[in-house]
């Protein structure tokens, strides 16, 4: 029975079982019914050594290509710097539960209060949660928030700017929670202002969700869209990206009521889509609707500043059936992470990562523009990531990419490719990637 | 012991009515707040709501529970008690001095549904 | 654990930086964007150097308590140990550095992962097929809830939107089921705690979607009935959910699937020893028998017949799928039954699941092997009968039969001294053990529910159960001392109630 996570020694087992009164460790079992006892041999590899889990996750990596990134849509190669995994790789904040017990988990308490403050910060809203498990999910419960909040309206819009996982999340619980979805089409790369009115005139709309920056990456210009939802009595959702949000204009500056998306782009590594960190914001006027943990600040008995859960009453240990979501969670040490990220960055160096993503996101997008190999999908201002149309198939410029150790050119409609340049990528970087594409062209014109 | 004021209706849901003409004066009972505990929130509809007899109007929340609160009688909501907005621990203090809405009825004969403070004290005895 | 009274704000200085980064060399900025479409003034993040994040972040996390720093008895959390292997795995670069939308095969490794993972999460449970996309136990229900009333669905089957949820249910299993848009049927506990199979048959007809069970209950006790009731769930048409929050103890020895389960969550974070982070990231792997299969979500990894592995994502691949056929079944006529994803329930989450926490648990399942695995549930088992037994002196125990991972006691034995469950649970911290999970279930007034898990030694039990009983001595001794607890830990009781009336919750209010 020895093995390094049971620290029963047989005599342990005796004696324990002489207190509980029964014979053996099956006995412990006797209420079971002895036909659902399973009594064959596991279908599982046999009990590995440190070191030989260590040599097979080795050799399951090799199968895999790291490659150098040049993609956005949801994902964003930002630097991470060292301090992050030191601190949350310690034990306090990475082997606590939910701070149930706030005596002994002000620790966790009070990173989740820094953290609501920094995200109200960086959207300009009054009030978040503790964070949601990403960002797709988030913009679900924030659709659903909208149903409850307006009460007897039936119908929500969604930009088609929006990611297509957030699109796909949303229709998923809509279609169950019994909420009816209407989209708002794109013209020119953002989303149309006259489909909403229309959308809007049809009545009964609960609330209307866009993207801050769409799935072009388009920055979209939201002029007079929470006027036209607010007369309509719905509310203005925009699903954003808070790293940009340390340049661009805020939700809360144009009118939005509640804002949703996904913390993973302040510095979380991209780790095959999880574990990431959704958040979700709003006026003071909807606390009291927004799901998941919140943290407020009080004072214990003795007068001492202190952290705690509050608002508990929207939850659904208490409320069950009638909670206003059933997340019980939160992405918490996620949430730990953004916060020490944003503690290091600040708002300089926040707006830095920006600036230098921007201009090399600028200077790929002209200089792929130069190879004649493509052409602009749009003309509108974009931040770090853009949509140009290929001119050569997209197929053969995302295998050309690929063969050499490039991940970019990810199709998002047809003949419209995606790239993404953050602050990790550097100059020499950016020609080597034109080089490649531009042998595309030699090829294309000795084919010819 | 929690108290109740002759003269009131009283709903199986403890809500308690005081007819002021055709205008039905809202609150929760002595015998709700105290099994709530302190006060934190109080959920309220907006003026204009209609409501039917039976429907839920909003809610009182405090730390650890929550509890719908359920329209007695049918009718347009009038006024809300804004104090209670700031001030939740109103109701704690004294639940019948501390209204929550005003509702002019579109049938005062659902009155008779409810109890009288004899029938309500005895159907809290057995709770 | 030390007071430390300061946010990070409170260390911020203008001028000061905990950042480098490389020379901006490039020709335009941010500031070109037109002025519309910038923020007017630069958000008030804290301006703090890089060794006031480490030193501030290391003292908060002095004022934490984790599995590491000493016994966690939290009832239905399973606050087992988290290996530091898993850690270590889960931070492989070859892992994660990978772009959730980097084509399939560049990723044959991770799409390996999600494989084996659900291979030997089928072989513990007896489920057919599983799906690893899930955040959390929550999510998990509702995923599985999600499936369950696609079955019906796709059946033609549209009267089926009642569950039953038994009154000792955790209590996401009803705010998931409303969230599916399903209508909640509680069916009540028996004197002996289980579901009472005679409440349940009047309930049963053609319009229960199903029934969640967790088995063990919330009082720690095996559904004894559970065939008989699996039999007449599946009799009315409806299929059997398994909560899967309490699977721990029959973690090698019983499989949901053989007590006659359709559908089941597991949570990672509690029988797979993921950490629980302070509440997250966890994991909710969903299993399903044979004939829910093509109803789990997307996207799913699928394999070729060469074993290459690839990712549906719901759009039809039959091949005479109409063009354009959409996803999720809504179009292109294919069988309820059929695999290549357009069946599918819908997608929840925005890429795969919390893959780094699927690292971890898989690490788990291989340093296990098929050979520890079968002494899991059995030692937790043992730990919490023998905390049981060694208190039932002192506490009420208002069910006195074997228990599983977990019991619940009710409040102390003798109750005249007016200390209650939140005085115990604030005393034991003076003591340096966490408190037991307090409250709940309902069925109790004064519930104290211990797990005590497979990984604490005699010793560490022998230890919380000395200090128990005197606790217990204390409220007759001295009930002051536990109604004023706790005293040593670096805040003291909370005003609640007024964090609730005027919530402060960022810093810009305090």
């Amino acid at each position: 029975m020895a093995f390094a996570y049971f620290p029963h020694t047989e005599d342990d087992v005796r004696q324990m079982l002489d207190r509980i009164g029964v014979e053996s460790l099956e006995d412990l079992y006797s209420d079971v019914p002895q036909d659902v006892i399973y009594r064959e041999e596991y279908d599982l590899p046999d009990a590995m050594s440190e070191l030989e889990v260590r040599q097979y996750f080795e050799e399951l990596a090799e199968q895999n290509t790291n490659l150098f990134c040049l993609c956005g849509l949801g994902a964003y190669d930002h630097y991470s710097p060292a301090v992050i995994p030191h601190i949350i790789s310690r034990s306090e904040y990475l082997t606590a539960y939910t701070p149930y017990q706030p005596e002994v988990s002000q620790g966790t308490l009070r990173y989740i209060f820094e953290y609501q403050s920094m995200i109200t910060e960086l959207t300009g809203m009054d009030c978040t949660n503790a964070s949601m498990y990403d960002g797709a999910t988030a913009a679900a419960e924030a659709v659903m928030m909208s149903m409850a909040a307006t009460k007897k309206k039936t119908r929500v819009l969604l930009s088609e700017g929006l990611l297509p996982q957030v699109i796909k999340v949303v229709r998923t619980y809509a279609k169950y929670n019994g909420i009816e979805l209407g989209l708002i089409p794109c013209h020119e790369g953002a989303t149309s202002y006259g489909a909403l009115l229309t959308e809007l005139a049809a009545g009964d709309v609960a609330g209307v969700l866009v993207p801050g920056i769409n799935k072009y990456g388009v920055i979209e210009d939201l002029t007079c869209f929470a006027d036209a939802v607010h007369a309509q009595k719905g509310l203005l959702m925009v699903y954003s990206d808070p790293s940009s949000l340390a340049v661009i204009r805020t939700p809360g500056e144009w009118g939005a009521d509640i804002v949703c998306g996904d913390s993973q782009s302040l510095g979380v590594p991209l780790c095959y889509g999880g574990p990431y960190v959704g958040f979700l914001a709003c006026t003071k006027d909807h606390v009291r609707k927004l799901p998941g943990r919140i943290v407020g600040a009080t004072r214990d008995v003795d007068g001492k500043r202190a952290y705690v859960l509050t608002l508990q009453a929207r939850e659904q240990h208490i409320r069950r059936e009638k909670a206003t979501s059933n997340i019980c969670s939160n992405q918490s040490l996620m949430a730990l992470y953004v916060t020490v990220y944003m503690s290091l960055m600040g708002p300089r160096g926040l707006r830095e990562v920006n600036d230098l993503s921007y201009g090399g996101a600028h200077y790929l997008h002209d200089r792929l523009l130069e190879t004649g190999l493509f052409e602009k999908a749009f003309d509108k201002p974009f931040l770090k990531e853009f949509t140009l149309k290929s001119l050569v198939p997209v197929e053969l410029l995302q295998d050309r990419l690929q063969m050499c150790g490039v991940f970019g050119a990810v199709e998002v409609e047809p003949g419209l490719v995606n790239f993404c340049v953050t602050e990790k990528v550097s100059k020499d970087n950016l020609d080597a990637v034109l080089c490649i594409i531009k042998s595309l062209s030699s090829e294309e014109e000795a084919q010819a | 012991m929690a108290k109740t004021v002759e003269g009131l209706y009283y709903s199986e849901s403890h809500e308690w009515v005081k007819v002021e003409g055709n205008v039905a004066v809202i609150g929760i009972t002595d015998f709700a707040q105290h099994a709530m505990g302190d006060l934190s929130y109080v959920d309220m509809p907006e003026v204009d709501d209609e409501l039917e007899a039976g429907e839920e109007f909003g809610a009182v929340e405090s730390v650890k529970a929550a509890s719908d609160l359920f329209c007695p009688v049918s009718g347009t909501v009038v006024e809300i008690n804004e104090a209670l907005e700031d001030a939740p621990e109103l109701l704690n203090e004294d639940a019948f001095a501390n209204w929550i809405m005003k509702v002019e009825m579109s049938d005062p004969s659902e009155l008779e549904g409810l109890m009288d403070a004899a029938a309500y004290e005895a159907m809290c005895a057995n709770e | 654990m030390k007071y430390y009274d300061k946010l990070i704000f409170d260390l911020s200085k203008e001028g000061r930086q905990g950042y480098s980064l490389p020379v901006n060399k490039w020709e335009t900025s941010a500031s070109d964007l037109p002025a519309g479409l910038q923020r007017t003034a630069a958000p008030a993040l804290p301006q703090v150097s890089e060794l006031d994040v480490v030193r501030h972040y290391t003292n908060l996390s002095q004022m934490n308590f984790g599995v590491d720093s000493g016994f966690y008895p939290l009832g239905s959390c399973t606050m087992k140990y988290n290996p530091k292997i898993n850690e270590e795995i889960a931070a492989m670069p070859a892992f994660a550095g990978l772009h959730p939308l980097q084509p399939a095969q560049t990723v044959q490794g991770a799409l390996r992962l999600y494989k084996d993972l659900s291979h030997a999460l089928s072989a513990i449970t007896g489920m057919a097929e599983f799906t690893l996309d899930p955040f959390a136990g929550a999510h998990g229900e509702l995923t599985g809830l999600m499936v369950i009333r696609k079955y019906h669905m796709s059946r033609g089957d549209m009267k089926r939107t009642r569950i039953i949820v038994p009154d000792s249910a955790h209590g996401t299993n009803p705010a998931s089921a409303a969230v599916c848009g399903l209508e909640i049927v509680q069916v009540k506990s028996n004197a002996a705690g289980l579901v009472d199979v005679e409440d349940l048959k009047p309930l049963l007809d053609d319009t229960i979607a199903g029934i969640m069970m967790t088995n063990p209950n919330t009082l720690g006790l095996f559904e004894k009935d559970i065939k008989e009731i699996a039999a007449l769930v599946h009799e009315c048409g409806g299929l059997l959910y398994y909560d899967g929050a309490n699977m721990n103890p029959l973690m090698g020895v019983v499989r949901p699937g053989d007590m006659g389960f359709d559908v089941m969550h597991l949570n990672l974070h509690k029988t797979f020893s993921t950490p629980h982070g302070g509440g997250g990231p966890g994991a909710g792997p969903v299993g399903v028998a044979a004939h829910l299969a093509s109803h789990l979500p997307v996207p799913k990894v699928m394999e070729d017949e060469d074993g290459t592995l690839y990712i549906a994502d719901g759009t039809c691949r039959c091949e005479n799928s109409p063009e354009g056929a959409g996803v999720f079944g809504e179009v292109c006529g294919c069988s309820p039954e059929c695999m290549c994803g357009c069946q599918a329930c819908g997608q929840i989450s925005g890429f795969m699941g919390n893959f780094g926490v699927l690292l971890r648990a898989y690490t788990y399942i291989l340093m296990l092997g098929k050979q520890n695995i079968k002494m899991v549930g059995p030692l937790a088992v043992l730990g919490a009968n023998y905390i049981k037994e060694s208190l039932k002196d002192c506490f009420k125990l208002p069910i006195p039969t074997v228990c599983k991972h977990e019991f619940v006691f009710d409040g102390l034995l003798d109750q005249s001294t007016g200390v209650t469950t939140l005085d115990i649970a604030k005393r034991l911290l003076d003591y340096g053990f966490h408190a037991p999970t307090i409250y709940f279930p309902l069925l109790f007034h004064q519930s104290i529910m211990i797990e005590p898990t497979e990984t604490e030694s005699k010793e560490t039990l022998d230890g919380f159960i000395e200090i128990m009983k005197h606790i217990a001595a204390e409220a007759s001794a001295d009930p002051e001392s536990l109604k004023t607890a706790p005293h040593t830990t670096p805040v003291r009781r909370l005003d609640e109630t007024t964090a609730a009336r005027q919530p402060v919750l960022r810093y810009k209010d305090m």
